[in-house]
């Protein structure tokens, strides 16, 4: 039977724990308090006692000769976080050391499983490039998830960063404040870049099968290719071609038909029935099934998210 | 092209350090953008081309914008220019 102390608040235990949890007073019976004070205007400027008095009493709190306290936990800090670091540097090494040799013919990097993806990798999926042809075909699962982490992430951002009507409202009269000066150098510049930039994202995308690269690079590219035109014009420009509306067709139209895509890719791969895409020739844009519209979905997904995360950081609208 | 690689991986450990050591948001998140550009070569040279794209947009590119909006919706860029001004 544990019995009830009637001094529990001042035993050992829950001082401790009062001391862990920072609830202790360090000016408890130290210091006279007083109730806060009027603040007084003179003339043009506001003059608050409280502040002052709260200035004074940090400065006392900061004074390392007075307060030993403080200085000790300060070393020990310091300490502490000197060697916590050498001692995630000495365990990563260790991790590192352990693992097995680059291009070692025994080791777990090279089974059967690499063998077959390089021996018969253009023959199954008709894409040249094999780092794409993995992470589409053979590992198509793995990109729809990350896929998916995107736009979870876009959502989250909307979701956090949201206004409402009547904050819209007032970021439309302040809207000015973002937007950038007319700045003659800047537009022109911009106004060559960003149709290369777009035009080479596309390159990017299309020719994931065959060269490197792929979707979620060149849809960085475009969505990089967007911000610098926002900027550059301002979102009252962009809003003409690009506004919320479209954002939301894009991104939920691709994801949409990308799972289909996918759904389609998992039953046929996994009942054994036969794929009715055909593969074409390799090295051909129309070539390797599946691999091309799924490059398209994933680059227009995250092109809207790269956008989408610029213009709700800065004024949490599109 | 080991001491090309040699240097730059030194320039990847110096830009990492002065990363997080940078006084100043905006400096440290340019060191930070020139990191991401050592690192891309470096993949480019590790013979990963793929990686090599996708670290240049997304590193050297839409990271940094994205740093660069928050620090300035945070009010840290003009008040680290301010002090500097102080300073001076």
């Amino acid at each position: 039977m544990s019995r009830i102390r009637n001094d529990y608040e001042n035993s050992l235990w829950c001082r401790l724990v009062r001391w862990v949890n920072g609830e202790t007073n360090p000016f408890a019976g130290k210091m006279e308090m007083e109730p806060l004070r009027e603040t007084e205007v003179v003339g043009d400027s506001v003059f608050n006692p409280d502040r002052l008095d709260k200035e004074k009493v940090e400065q006392y709190v900061e004074d390392m000769g007075r307060n030993k306290e403080m200085k000790a936990f300060r070393i020990l800090y310091n300490l502490a976080s000197v060697s916590l670091c050498l001692l995630l540097i000495a365990v990563l090494l260790l991790a590192v050391s352990w693992m097995p040799v680059l291009g070692d013919p025994n080791g777990p990097n090279n089974n059967e499983v690499s063998r077959r993806y390089v021996e018969q990798g253009m023959e199954e999926s008709g894409a040249v490039n094999m780092v794409t042809n993995m992470i589409l075909s053979y590992r198509g699962f793995d990109t729809f998830g990350e896929t998916c982490v995107l736009f979870i992430a876009a959502t989250c951002v909307i979701v956090l960063l949201r206004k409402n009507e009547e904050e819209i409202e007032n970021a439309r009269e302040t809207d000015w404040k973002y937007e950038p000066k007319p700045d003659a150098i800047l537009q022109k510049i911009t106004l060559i870049l960003v149709p290369v930039i777009f035009l080479y994202g596309a390159y990017i995308i299309l020719n994931g099968h065959l060269s490197p690269g792929g979707g979620f690079s060149g849809g960085a590219m475009m969505g990089a290719g967007l911000i610098l035109y926002v900027t550059t014009f301002g979102f009252h420009k962009t809003q003409r071609f690009f506004n919320e509306k479209t954002y939301d067709a894009v991104k939920v139209g691709a994801l949409s038909l990308y799972s289909i895509t996918m759904i389609y890719y998992f039953y046929t791969g996994a009942n054994e029935i036969q794929n009715r895409i055909p593969l074409g020739t390799p090295g051909d844009i129309l070539s390797s099934g599946m691999i091309l519209p799924i490059n398209i979905f994933v680059g227009l997904e995250v092109a809207c998210t790269m956008y989408a995360f610029f213009a709700l950081f800065r004024r949490g609208g599109m | 092209m080991e001491a090309f690689k040699t240097i730059l991986l030194i320039f990847l450990i110096i830009c990492a350090i002065s990363a997080s050591l940078m006084k100043n948001p905006l400096l440290s998140v340019i060191v930070f953008m020139s990191y991401s550009l050592v690192m891309s070569i470096i993949w480019f040279l590790l013979e990963s081309p793929d990686l090599a794209i996708t670290e240049a947009a997304v590193g050297a590119g839409v990271s940094s914008i994205l740093f660069f909006v928050t620090l300035r919706k945070l009010k840290a860029l003009s008040e680290g220019g301010q002090n500097e001004q102080d300073k001076k």
